[in-house]
């Protein structure tokens, strides 16, 4: 008897010729997902992928959830094509499952055994295999009452090359695998919501390289090391990330000098909007990722947005763009960010803030505002000075 | 030092050379278990009783009223709550300031949230507490007086001698608790004189490793303890003594005995003081005079500076400040001291916290008063508007 998880995949049968391409990225993902775990191995047959050699590390089955292409995964028990074999499985997982689910005793269960035989060449076909296996554990255990319309309990065998028993199936991370659908770059504050927006992106197969504005001494070492974090964690299911630190502070200073106050919130998104296209350029990427959600605060609003926009040529993502901030909050807490998020150090976004900002620039205001000071040239100074860190998981 | 210039002290404090030594070979050589039978664990036991008695000489206590912890925050939690444990059949009423360090005030919250009342003291602008505030606040169920010696984020000076000669007047039963983190080492602090019952110190305040502190138990004083064990420090702190801690802690207080002289720092301070108010002639002093305040210890602002904003500027230039007490820096709320002693929002937020050692020099402070107005000058122009 051996701990295996078998693993569905879904959109990619979707893909036609390019199935072998997404199916071949899926399993790179899931190796490196896995290289944490000694022994473990990872085999593709029928539609499915197995991950093998598992032992009784929980935590196998934590990052399998994270991998992008995955829609569903069971831990299940491999065992030899062998009637005894399939039934003692059964049992051991059926008593898990009880254990698991109420672990004080006398509680009834009730149950089914659905079976399938993708190799016909097993002797018991799939109701005989049913019958037997349900029979089996009726007279072993105790509490169990076989319910075939609404069981609790549903215990799965496939017999293939070799017999699998499962008796749940989890939601995968949903998606694409990560690098079949190109390349993007994220700007990422440190806040809640630039790392739930980034994820969504790569959810959909994007690689994702990140850019952060660093203000020092307005913003610390903290807030930097805060940011790396984050994309550690988005690394879980992105893989590596390539963080790229921008220095923004003199930027900042010369906006604050020369130009009009109630304006500053706008002109430093336009900013740094131009500076991610230059990365992405660079990164061979072709769009920019940002958290922003409609009319979420000043710097967000339609025609904020529109002034934003109309700083690059790039496609702009903004997968929150139609959330909810408690919507956001949850998906933050649900993919493990908000915790790292909510970390009170100062970011770029909150220093330099006017009092009284504009909420609805006009553009060719606000272009005539941006240039009062030499934008190229701060930029091209910017982007001359960026630290560039690569973040694995 | 060769790592620019360190004026975070009241944070913690470099280890002194002597006491790195020290501790290497307790760890190295000397690492028995003071309770063992053998031979090793005696050599312990006397390293124990060395350091213990070292430490409580600087206090002019009796070593066996010494008990060493963990550090301040677990002396003025055992403290607090082992007195208020033990005293709970003869009243629930304790009396604190409000600018106690976190592990006072805290402790005190918890105490409320379990049914005791709290009676928090304001002080003056100066940050010093009125003994005679203390006498009306005593109720006949006050079990407990706690007031910190030397405030950690403005540097005042609280009137002990005065207050526990007051509640001795009073003829109160209340227990006398006195937080001494930050004066231990660097003021007079006479226990048996004063009328102190409890009194919490800790080592890396003074050039010893961080994980070590120590609560002196006045003689026939009777307190619960927090943690049940193998019934070591006489039962009132069980758990293997840390050794390495308790040893590094002797030796500090043995170099500052020895080798250190107490007006030195407020020398340096002096210098200090004098350098910036010349420099920055906008600046604002927070809290006591400097001269009337703890001679390591100065609270600054450049109002519309933010002093986090000042801090990272200077640390850029190898100066390392902080802002309030670094148990609080963190949080965007501003510093209960400076609210406490009515400092205006623009400033209290403009503050910065300088805090000096034995082991800085006079140089160190002439250098760091020309880094900090190069600083000013720099960030004034984007004072917000």
């Amino acid at each position: 008897m051996e701990r295996v998880a078998l693993l569905r995949y879904g959109e990619i049968h979707l893909k036609g010729l390019n199935r072998p391409y997404f199916e071949r990225a899926l399993y790179n993902n899931l190796i490196k997902a896995l290289k944490p775990y000694e022994g473990v191995t990872v085999r593709k047959a029928e539609g499915r992928y197995y991950v093998e050699n598992i032992g009784d590390d929980p935590r196998v089955f934590d990052s399998i959830a994270k991998v992008f292409g995955i829609i569903s995964f069971s831990p299940a028990l491999k065992v030899e094509k062998d009637i005894n074999a399939i039934q003692k499985a059964a049992a051991a997982l059926v008593r898990e499952t009880m254990e698991a689910k109420a672990p004080s005793q006398g509680e009834t269960f009730t149950f089914k055994v659905e079976s399938r035989r993708s190799d016909k060449s097993f002797y018991l076909n799939s109701m005989e295999l049913s019958r037997r296996v349900g029979g089996y554990l009726l007279r072993n255990i105790p509490n169990l009452k076989v319910d075939v319309h609404n069981p609790r309990i549903t215990v799965n065998i496939e017999v293939r090359e070799h017999a699998y028993v499962y008796c749940r199936i989890i939601p995968g991370a949903g998606g694409m695998p990560v690098g079949t659908n190109g390349k993007a770059v994220l700007l990422l504050s440190g806040g809640i919501d630039s790392p739930v927006a980034g994820w969504m992106i790569a959810k959909r197969g994007v690689e994702l390289a990140a850019v952060h504005y660093h203000s020092f001494p307005y913003t610390s070492e903290r807030s930097k090391e805060k940011v790396i974090d984050l994309c550690r964690i988005l690394s879980q299911y992105c893989g590596e990330i390539k963080l790229h630190v921008v220095p923004f502070t003199r930027i900042q200073q010369e906006l604050y000098q020369k130009c009009p106050h109630n304006m500053l919130t706008i002109l430093m998104r336009r900013f740094m909007m131009k500076i991610a296209e230059v990365v992405a350029h660079k990164e061979d990427a072709k769009a920019l990722v940002t958290g922003e959600s409609l009319g979420q605060v000043a710097s967000q609003t339609m025609e904020s947005l529109c002034a934003t926009n109309d700083a690059v040529s790039m496609p702009v993502f903004r997968p929150l763009i139609g959330m909810d901030k408690i919507e956001i909050m949850d998906l933050a807490k649900r993919i493990g960010t908000y915790e790292t998020s909510i970390l009170p150090y100062e970011d770029c976004c909150t220093i330099f803030v006017p009092k009284h900002p504009t909420t609805r620039p006009k553009l060719e205001k606000v272009r005539e505002a941006e240039k009062l000071v030499e934008g190229d040239k701060l930029i091209e100074e910017a982007v001359a000075n960026i630290e560039v860190l690569n973040i694995k998981r | 030092m060769g790592q620019g210039i360190y004026l975070d002290n009241a944070a913690t404090t470099p280890i002194h050379r002597d006491v790195a030594e020290a501790v290497m070979e307790c760890m190295l050589y000397d690492f028995g278990n003071p309770s063992s039978l053998h031979g090793m664990g005696l050599k312990a036991e006397k390293k124990l009783k060395e350091a213990r008695e070292r430490i409580a000489s600087a206090l002019g206590v009796d070593s066996e009223g010494l008990f060493f912890t963990s550090g301040g925050t677990e002396a003025n939690n055992l403290a607090i709550i082992g007195t208020a444990m033990a005293r709970r059949r003869e009243g629930k009423h304790c009396i604190t300031t409000q600018i106690e360090h976190p592990s006072v005030l805290n402790t005190f919250k918890y105490l409320e949230k379990e049914g005791w009342k709290v009676t928090y003291l304001p002080v003056n602008s100066a940050g010093v507490v009125s003994p005679d505030d203390v006498r009306r606040a005593m109720r006949p169920d006050t079990v407990l007086v706690s007031i910190m010696h030397v405030n950690n984020e403005i540097g005042s000076i609280q009137p002990i001698q005065e207050i526990g000669r007051l509640l001795k007047a009073e003829g109160s039963s209340a227990l006398f608790h006195v937080d001494a983190v930050q004066s231990f080492g660097k003021l007079d602090i006479k226990p048996l004189q004063w009328g102190i019952d409890l009194l919490s110190i800790s080592g890396h305040k003074i050039h010893a490793p961080k994980g070590i502190g120590a609560l002196y138990i006045r003689k026939g004083v009777k307190i619960h303890p927090l943690l049940w064990g193998g019934g070591q420090e006489k039962g009132v702190r069980s758990g293997t003594e840390n050794m390495p801690g308790i040893v590094g802690f002797g030796e500090a207080v043995r170099w500052l005995e020895e080798g250190t002289d107490r007006s030195y720092l407020y020398r340096l301070k002096g210098i200090l003081v004098a350098e910036l108010t010349q420099r920055i002639p906008w600046a604002v002093i927070n809290g006591p005079l400097p001269e009337e305040g703890a001679p390591h210890i100065l609270s600054v602002s450049f109002p519309g500076i933010r002093g986090e904003v000042m801090l990272h500027a200077l640390e850029e230039k190898g100066v390392y400040v902080g802002t309030g007490s670094a148990c609080s820096s963190r949080r965007g709320h501003m510093s209960h001291v400076l609210e406490a002693i009515g400092v205006k929002k623009d400033v209290a937020q403009g503050a910065i916290r300088i805090s000096l050692s034995y082991l800085n020099t006079e140089d160190e402070m002439r250098q760091a008063a020309q880094i900090i107005e190069q600083c000013a000058k720099e960030l004034e122009g984007f004072v917000r508007r």
